[in-house]
C-alpha cells in the first residue's frame, strides 16, 4: 500500500452552513491533484453527501457539535473521511479499523443515508462505514480512473 | 455558495428560475418558497435550472415534495434547462425516469 503523502484536517460546526466551504476545499486539493472537472464534481456531491450526514446526525445528538474531515493525499488517489463525533481522529489507525467489504445487503441497515449514500457508493471507487460512537464515513478516489467505480458497495462495520 | 429563487406567476402557471447552489444549506428555503405555491388546485410549476451550479440529495429531495404535492393538486412539475451534470444527478437516482425533465 503507498503511503501518504499529505494529510489535511479540518472541524466545521455541525451546522449546514459549513457544507460549502467543504465543497471549495475539496475542489482545491483535487483540482491540485489533477483530477478531472467530472470527477471533481462527483467528489463534491459524495463529499456533500456525507458532510450534510453527519451535520444532521451530530446536530440530533448534542447541541453545538462538530464534524470532523480527514483529506489523505495519495500518488494515486484521495482519501476522505468525514466523522461526526467531532473529535480528532488518528487516520491511519481509523483508516485500519475499517473492515473489508462484505454483502451488501449490509447497505439496507444504513438507513440513514438513504439516496445520499447511493450517490456516495456510485461516485465513489471505494465506500466504507464505520460505527463507533458515532459515524465515520470513508470514501477514496482514484487518479486517472484507475478503478472502475461500478460494483462499489458500502459496508459498515460495527468497532467499539 | 447562495440560492437565488425567482418566481412569477401567471394564472395556473408558476415559473421559477433559479441560481447558485442547492444543498442542505440553500434546499430549507427553497422547499419554504415553492412548496405552498405547489398546494394549490392545477399548478403547473416550470423550474429553470440553467444556472443551478451544485445540486445534491437534499435538492433532489425537495424536487420529489414538489413533484408530489404538484400531483396531489391536480398539477404538474417540470424542470427545465437542466445542465449535463445535473441532469446525469437526475439519471442516477433514476428520478428521470419518473419526472418531467428536460435539457430544453
Amino acid at each position: 500500500m503507498k503511503q501518504v503523502m499529505d494529510y489535511i484536517e479540518m472541524k466545521i460546526p455541525a451546522k449546514p452552513d459549513y457544507v460549502g466551504v467543504i465543497r471549495l476545499t475539496l475542489s482545491g486539493i483535487a483540482s491540485r491533484m489533477g483530477y478531472t472537472y467530472e470527477e471533481i464534481e462527483d467528489m463534491k456531491i459524495a463529499v456533500s453527501e456525507a458532510t450534510t450526514n453527519a451535520v444532521q446526525h451530530a446536530y440530533s445528538n448534542e447541541e453545538g457539535g462538530e464534524v470532523t474531515l480527514g483529506f489523505g493525499v495519495y500518488e494515486d488517489k484521495l482519501e476522505v473521511m468525514v466523522a461526526d463525533s467531532g473529535k480528532s481522529f488518528n487516520f491511519i489507525q481509523t483508516r485500519n479499523e475499517l473492515g473489508p467489504y462484505t454483502d451488501s445487503s449490509t447497505v439496507e441497515q444504513l438507513s440513514e443515508g438513504g439516496l445520499g449514500l447511493y450517490l456516495i457508493e456510485t461516485l465513489m471507487d471505494e465506500v466504507r462505514v464505520l460505527n463507533h460512537s458515532g459515524v465515520t464515513v470513508f470514501m477514496a478516489k482514484y487518479l486517472g480512473g484507475e478503478r472502475e467505480n461500478n460494483g462499489t458497495t458500502a459496508t459498515t462495520h460495527e468497532a467499539n | 455558495m447562495n440560492l437565488s429563487i425567482d418566481v412569477h406567476q401567471k394564472e395556473e402557471e408558476v415559473a421559477v428560475v433559479l441560481a447558485g447552489e442547492i444543498d442542505a444549506f440553500t434546499a430549507p428555503n427553497l422547499r419554504e418558497e415553492l412548496l405552498p405555491l405547489a398546494e394549490e388546485q392545477g399548478k403547473i410549476m416550470m423550474i429553470n435550472l440553467k444556472d443551478v451550479s451544485y445540486l445534491d440529495s437534499t435538492g433532489l429531495g425537495v424536487f420529489v415534495g414538489l413533484f408530489k404535492k404538484l400531483k396531489e393538486n391536480g398539477g404538474e412539475l417540470r424542470l427545465v434547462e437542466l445542465s449535463d451534470r445535473v441532469r446525469r444527478l437526475f439519471e442516477i437516482t433514476g428520478l428521470g425516469n419518473v419526472m418531467n425533465i428536460s435539457a430544453k
